[in-house]
């Protein structure tokens, strides 16, 4: 076996193909370039080319494919969010997803588990009622169940929680699932790159030339390339590109942990959540619980993981499942949320002509990957956004038409 | 950042402290047009640097600014509102 492999390693002839080609340099010129090789990058130049009939695109990335919030989400698909304008929009998402193993033809690990939003309080269980109400105008299966309910879908779980905050309910969402995310940067970028698109790691944007108020070009630490549109896919890095420009936005970071224990035999089918205890956890395929919380308490903008973190999570964990008393943690991450005042994205054009924004992801982008990819797609074909977006361009701050999703992950009621 | 030095009960940890967000100078909203009061309180340069930042020390109750480096998570300086200069 190692003669093999070192015979592998030393042939210059590889029988398994890459998922995507590396190229030697830049072009000078593409007719967009989109920065941020994470999911919802990939999926724009996925659609871009499908779709649109582009595919002299370069996916510009700073680290490696699907490195950043890609990589380090708690995985969670869901559509049964409060506003209408967030319910089409996720509700439209969970469809794409249904389909993309097939469409990749890539093993995702697309598992519905069905997903229960926890109640501890009377104002929760209203908040729950509303959400049902709005997802069942819209056509998303979603309801408001019992503590009984819950407990024979999930028999482990201390219903009573210690005492102090037991639970009274909980929003149900069948459709809930959870997927395997890196492959899904795999997936777009493979199939972005069999119509022609150039994936760039270890690129890293440095300026983006802007003429009489138009995009021109985008300067990296190997050359310039000039094109007339840019897409930023950037999440937490966002920010930073928008000072390039010149733009102001009311996006805000801060550092969004994750954990996972070591792997066990499957206990936990449906995906459990709770706003009140800032916990929310589902079981993967391989048995290891992933588990997340809320945001870092300050802005921040570094992936370090903390202590505190690690020990509110476990204290809230063991409330509702006291029997992971001696179940070890073994990793602990952190990625940069860009949040917004209103939990909606920002998402469209900008006052720059040709430079369109994919932002604003918080604790909420990677089960919007394929919409975002698509809608995306749409708005830079056609310098139009696309309808599903409408609500979500940077200029409703300076309009006073905030969305008001309250029903983000993280996000206290 | 696992210390602050509150300027006045001294260094602390930092799990005594709460974040009170960027020190923004906002003007009387009665004197600005809707765009810009809209620009005072939504947008804003969001790129890592060092900011001055509200905090308080939650037993003592006491707001303070700190300057801090939001990429490296350094405190650079404490002080009381309104004495960065008398120091």
């Amino acid at each position: 076996m190692p003669f093999r492999l070192l015979k592998f390693a030393l042939s210059k002839e590889h029988p398994e193909p890459r998922m995507f080609q590396s190229r030697d340099r830049l072009k000078s010129s593409y007719d967009a370039v989109i920065i941020g090789g994470g999911g919802h990058g990939l999926a724009a130049a996925y659609y871009l080319s499908r779709d649109y009939d582009m595919s002299n695109i370069a996916v510009i990335e700073k680290g490696y494919i699907g490195s950043g919030n890609t990589g380090r989400n708690t995985t969670i698909i869901r559509s049964n969010y409060l506003t209408p304008e967030g319910v089409k929009f996720y509700d439209e998402s969970v469809r794409l997803w249904q389909d993309l193993s097939q469409d990749f033809d890539l093993n995702l690990f697309y598992s519905t588990r069905g997903h229960f939003t926890l109640a501890h309080t009377d104002s929760a269980l209203r908040t729950m009622r509303w959400r049902a109400e709005v997802n069942k105008h819209f056509g998303i299966d979603s309801e408001v169940v019992s503590p009984d309910d819950i407990q024979s879908a999930c028999p482990p779980m201390n219903l009573a929680c210690g005492g102090h905050a037991p639970v009274l309910g909980a929003l149900y969402h069948a459709p809930g699932s959870i997927a395997r995310h890196d492959a899904v940067a795999w997936g777009y970028g493979r199939g972005a790159d069999q119509r022609g698109v150039e994936i760039h790691q270890q690129t890293e944007v440095l300026g983006i030339t802007v003429q009489s108020g138009r995009v021109t070009g985008v300067d990296t630490n190997r050359g310039h390339v000039s094109t007339p549109k840019v897409l930023c896919a950037v999440a937490g890095f966002t920010p930073r590109i928008l000072d390039m420009v010149g733009l102001r936005s009311p996006l805000y970071i801060h550092p969004l942990q994750a954990l996972v224990s070591e792997p066990m035999k499957p206990w936990l089918d449906p995906i459990i959540v709770s706003g009140s205890l800032h916990v929310y956890v589902s079981q993967t395929a391989r048995g290891e619980l992933v588990m997340g919380a809320s945001l870092d308490p300050y802005e921040l903008h570094s992936t370090r993981s903390t202590f505190d973190f690690a020990e509110g999570l476990a204290a809230h964990m063991l409330e509702l499942f006291p029997f992971l008393s001696h179940v070890k943690i073994v990793r602990q991450w952190a990625g940069l949320a860009d949040m917004t005042p209103d939990f909606a994205p920002i998402m469209g054009k900008t006052p720059i002509e040709g430079f369109y924004l994919d932002s604003g992801w918080g604790t909420w982008g990677f089960k919007a990957t394929p919409v975002a990819g698509k809608t995306m797609a749409h708005t830079v074909a056609c310098d139009r956004n696309h309808d599903l977006i409408q609500e979500f361009s940077l200029s409703r701050f300076k309009d006073y038409q905030l969305v008001g999703e309250k029903g983000a992950a993280s996000v206290g009621h | 950042m696992k210390l602050i030095t509150c300027p006045i009960n001294g260094t602390r940890p930092v799990s005594e402290f709460v974040y009170g967000g960027e020190l923004r100078l906002i003007s009387d909203p009665q004197a600005l047009d809707d765009q810009t009061w809209a620009e005072q309180v939504f947008y804003r340069n969001g790129a890592p640097g060092i900011k001055k930042e509200w905090w308080c020390h939650v037993p003592s109750n006491t707001w303070f600014i700190a300057e801090r480096n939001t990429a490296t998570d350094e405190t650079l300086n404490t002080y009381l509102y309104g004495e960065e200069d008398s120091r």
